[in-house]
Parts: structure tokens; C-alpha cells; sequence
């Protein structure tokens, strides 16, 4: 079963003359612990790719089926339940709540769908503990460096059973280090039952996926086909 | 595996990035060695792309002895039994030639230009369905060379070093594929194109070509 389908799904904004066709009859397949890149450039379509695969938003045609439940299927409140429950969203800015604690941050989402605050401290914890930081749990996000608001960011999107990771322009206004370092936390997310989706303009960090999907006006034009092992690079084929 | 050796003698064969002579002083700055420690040092670092003639070695220590640069201990012969060290002459050498400059003034060929700008002067090529072909097969390399910084040590910082030299090299060319893209179906459509895209100029199209790809 995939983790995320999209099955020709087209997004309409507006109507009549002001009519946007954000996406067109576009596709999308991700699989159980595959890491998949949409590159594009503005307007191409790719933000919005995002919100609908995140149920953020309806699509205007076509079906979403998130592992093996169609969307269409389930009321806004199951929506938002299916939401906090199975899906992980790391945002540009990492979107930190400054009153709340590492660890309290994490657990948010955990609580907000009813696990109890106990439950939900653990859960947080070994969240963080992957990512390196269980000395940090009890830090603000001001007390925290710019590299640990991001591992955050991610322990929070990956917290308890989350099956699919979704991260638009991940690394923000990092330098190429930094957001190496973002993507390699999600490389190393996406594996076994968890899945990945990076919308990004940044052909370095979009090489961090098993496979990159190029979107233009609202389609999806192409992919790349599974890449060969390192050895092709140096000695057999010198250039 | 893969080197700052190893990458400087793969990339000779497009801007000679390092010779023996250098690379031998560069070992040499690590400290005293023998000429048969020199040959297996060179050979592991580069071996693998690049098999170098055994003789190539103790010619150039002789070279690098006659012009001041290495010393040796007697005067014997260069050979494996010989230990070399380097001058303080070899030694600024070496840190000159860290600081000299690489030629990057007068830009190569750049193929991927060229097929470009010819997509937009033949006609029934859709130039933008080109870029996208080049675009994919970059960020196919971007991807292998990824990978190779994914599986590397954690502590392999030169490996790390080697790789983004790469991934940015490839990226501006990912930047410059979009930039023309995005320029192309910006430009105006005019009606008697012979093509699918692309524009005719008021000069004769060929000429123009062969100029800039000279």
C-alpha cells in the first residue's frame, strides 16, 4: 500500500475570468520509507501540491488516498483527525511556539488529539532523543541554536505514528550547511513505514530524495529514474 | 575511497587541477619519506584513476631534487631506498601554488549551452522539453553525489569538501537551465517562426551560434 496517492487531482482557484489553474490532472505515488522531491518554480504549482496531499485543502478534481484511505471519503472532522494523527508537516520557519518548551512543542499535536499529557511527554521525548536532543527537551525555543529549532521541527513532525513527513522549502533562509543538515534528518525519517514529500526550488536539497519530481504549470513533466550507485561517478566514466 | 587525490587526478582530465610534481611536494609536507613510501602513497591515493607509470614518480623526484625543491639524505640515485624531504624552496612551492589562482577567467566551451541555444533555432525542437531533458539528467548526478556524501564518515570533512565542489558546479548549471527556461517562454511569439519555439533573429541564426560557441 502507498503511503500518499494522488490521483489526478487539479486544484481551481477563482472563477470566470480570475480562474487559476494551480494544478492540472497531476499524479504522485509515494511509497512506505521513499523520500520524494517536487522541484518546480513559483507558481508551478508545488505549494499547493502540498496542502492538498496534507488535506489542508480539497482538491477541485480527483482523489487523495492517504495509506489506502481515500479522503473523499471522510468528513472534515476525520480529516483533521487523520491530520494530527498520521501526517507530519516541517514548515519553512519551523513555526515554534516560543511559550512552550521543546519537549512541550513536540507533544502538542500528541495532545491535541487526545493522547494524555503523560503519554504524550514520552512519546516527545523519544521523538527528540532520535534526533539528538534529549538534553535540550526542557529549552525554550529562544534558549535553543538555529540547528536544534530545525531538529525540533522535525522530532515534531515525526512525533508518535506519523506515516508521512511533508516539508515545503524545509531549510528557509539556512545557509547550505544548515540545510544540508535538515534535509539529512529527513533522509534518515524516511525509512520504514514513514514517507516523505520536500516541494523545494533548490536542486541541492531536492538531490537528497530517492526520487525527484519536476512540476510545471500544474503538472508533473517528469522524474528522475533510479539513480545508479556512486561508482559511476569517478573512474568508470571520467570526463 | 574517494579522496582529495583521488578527485584532483579525476578532475585532470578537464583543468589539470594538480600534477605529480605538486602532488609529491604534498606528500612530502607531511614529513620525510622514502621513495618506495612516496610510490605506494601515490598509488593509493590515485591509483584507481589513475594508474600511473612507476618511472613517472622517481623522474619527477629527480626533477623536484635537481630544481631545490626535495632534498635527499645521499647521493644516490632516486629510488626506493632514497628518503626525501622537502626544501623551505619546495616548501613555499607548495603554498605558492595553493594560492595561485586556477585559471577561471575565460569560461570552457560549455556544451550545455550550446545545445540550447541550437534547440532554439531548429525547428520542430521544443527547446523547453530540451532544457527539461538536461535538467533531469543533472539533478541525476546531484542525487548520485548526494548519496556519496550520505554514506561517507561523518569526520570525512575532504570527501565532504570534494562533493559540494560538485553539487555546486552542477547546481549552476540546474540555476542557469532555469533561468533560460523561464527567459524563453517569457520572450514574445512571433508568427513566422520556423519552429515550435524560439524566435528568428534578424541575423542569420547559424551565425550566431557558431560565434558564441566559439
Amino acid at each position: 500500500m502507498s503511503a500518499l496517492e494522488l490521483i489526478e487531482v487539479s486544484k481551481v482557484y477563482g472563477h470566470g475570468a480570475g480562474e487559476v489553474q494551480a494544478l492540472c490532472a497531476a499524479s504522485l505515488r509515494v511509497e512506505p520509507g521513499e523520500l520524494v522531491a517536487v522541484m518546480g518554480p513559483s507558481g508551478s504549482g508545488k505549494s499547493t501540491l502540498l496542502t492538498i496531499a496534507g488535506s489542508l485543502e480539497r482538491p477541485s478534481h480527483g482523489e487523495v488516498i492517504i495509506d489506502g484511505v481515500a479522503l473523499s471519503a471522510l468528513s472534515n472532522r476525520q480529516q483533521a483527525a487523520l491530520r494530527r494523527r498520521s501526517i507530519g508537516y516541517v514548515f519553512q520557519d519551523f513555526n515554534l511556539l516560543a511559550g512552550l518548551t521543546a519537549a512541550e512543542n513536540v507533544s502538542l499535536p500528541l495532545e491535541l488529539d487526545g493522547v494524555p499529557a503523560r503519554t504524550a511527554r514520552v512519546d516527545a521525548l523519544s521523538a527528540l532523543s532520535r534526533l539528538g536532543l534529549e538534553a535540550r527537551a526542557d529549552q525554550f525555543p529562544d534558549e535553543l541554536s538555529g540547528g536544534e529549532r530545525q531538529r525540533v521541527a522535525i522530532a515534531r513532525a515525526v512525533v508518535g505514528r506519523r506515516r508521512l513527513v511533508l516539508a515545503d522549502e524545509p531549510s528557509g533562509a539556512l545557509d547550505s550547511v544548515n540545510g544540508e543538515a535538515v534535509m539529512r534528518l529527513i533522509r534518515q525519517t524516511c525509512q520504514g513505514e514513514v514517507a516523505g514529500v520536500v516541494v523545494t526550488h533548490d536542486a541541492q536539497l531536492a538531490s537528497w530524495a530517492d526520487r525527484v519530481v519536476f512540476l510545471r504549470d500544474g503538472r508533473v513533466v517528469d522524474q528522475t529514474s533510479p539513480a545508479p550507485g556512486p561508482e559511476s561517478l569517478l573512474g568508470a566514466n571520467p570526463r | 575511497m574517494y579522496t582529495w587525490y583521488t578527485y584532483s587526478v579525476y578532475q585532470l582530465g578537464k583543468v589539470a587541477a594538480m600534477s605529480v610534481r605538486h602532488a609529491l611536494l604534498a606528500l612530502l609536507s607531511e614529513g620525510p619519506k622514502y621513495g618506495l613510501q612516496l610510490r605506494q602513497e601515490f598509488e593509493e591515493r590515485t591509483g584507481e584513476v589513475w594508474p600511473l607509470n612507476v618511472g613517472q614518480v622517481y623522474t619527477t623526484l629527480q626533477r623536484l631534487e635537481r630544481d631545490g625543491l626535495i632534498a635527499s639524505d645521499d647521493g644516490d640515485e632516486p629510488g626506493p631506498q632514497k628518503s626525501f624531504r622537502l626544501t623551505d624552496t619546495g616548501s613555499t612551492e607548495l603554498h605558492d601554488w595553493l594560492r595561485t589562482p586556477p585559471d577561471l577567467s575565460s569560461p570552457p566551451r560549455d556544451e550545455l549551452v550550446i545545445k540550447v541555444l541550437v534547440a532554439t533555432r531548429v525547428p520542430e525542437a521544443d527547446v523547453n522539453e530540451v532544457i527539461q531533458a538536461h535538467r533531469r539528467h543533472v539533478v541525476e548526478l546531484m542525487q548520485q553525489w548526494t548519496r556519496v556524501k550520505r554514506d561517507a564518515a561523518a569526520d570525512d570533512v575532504n570527501l565532504a569538501l570534494v562533493v559540494d565542489a560538485e553539487l555546486f558546479r552542477l547546481d549552476a548549471a540546474i540555476r542557469w537551465l532555469d533561468a533560460a527556461d523561464s527567459r524563453l517562454r517569457r520572450r514574445p511569439a512571433e508568427p513566422d517562426r520556423p519552429g515550435r519555439s524560439g524566435r528568428q533573429p534578424a541575423e542569420p541564426p547559424v551565425d550566431r551560434t557558431a560565434e558564441v560557441a566559439r
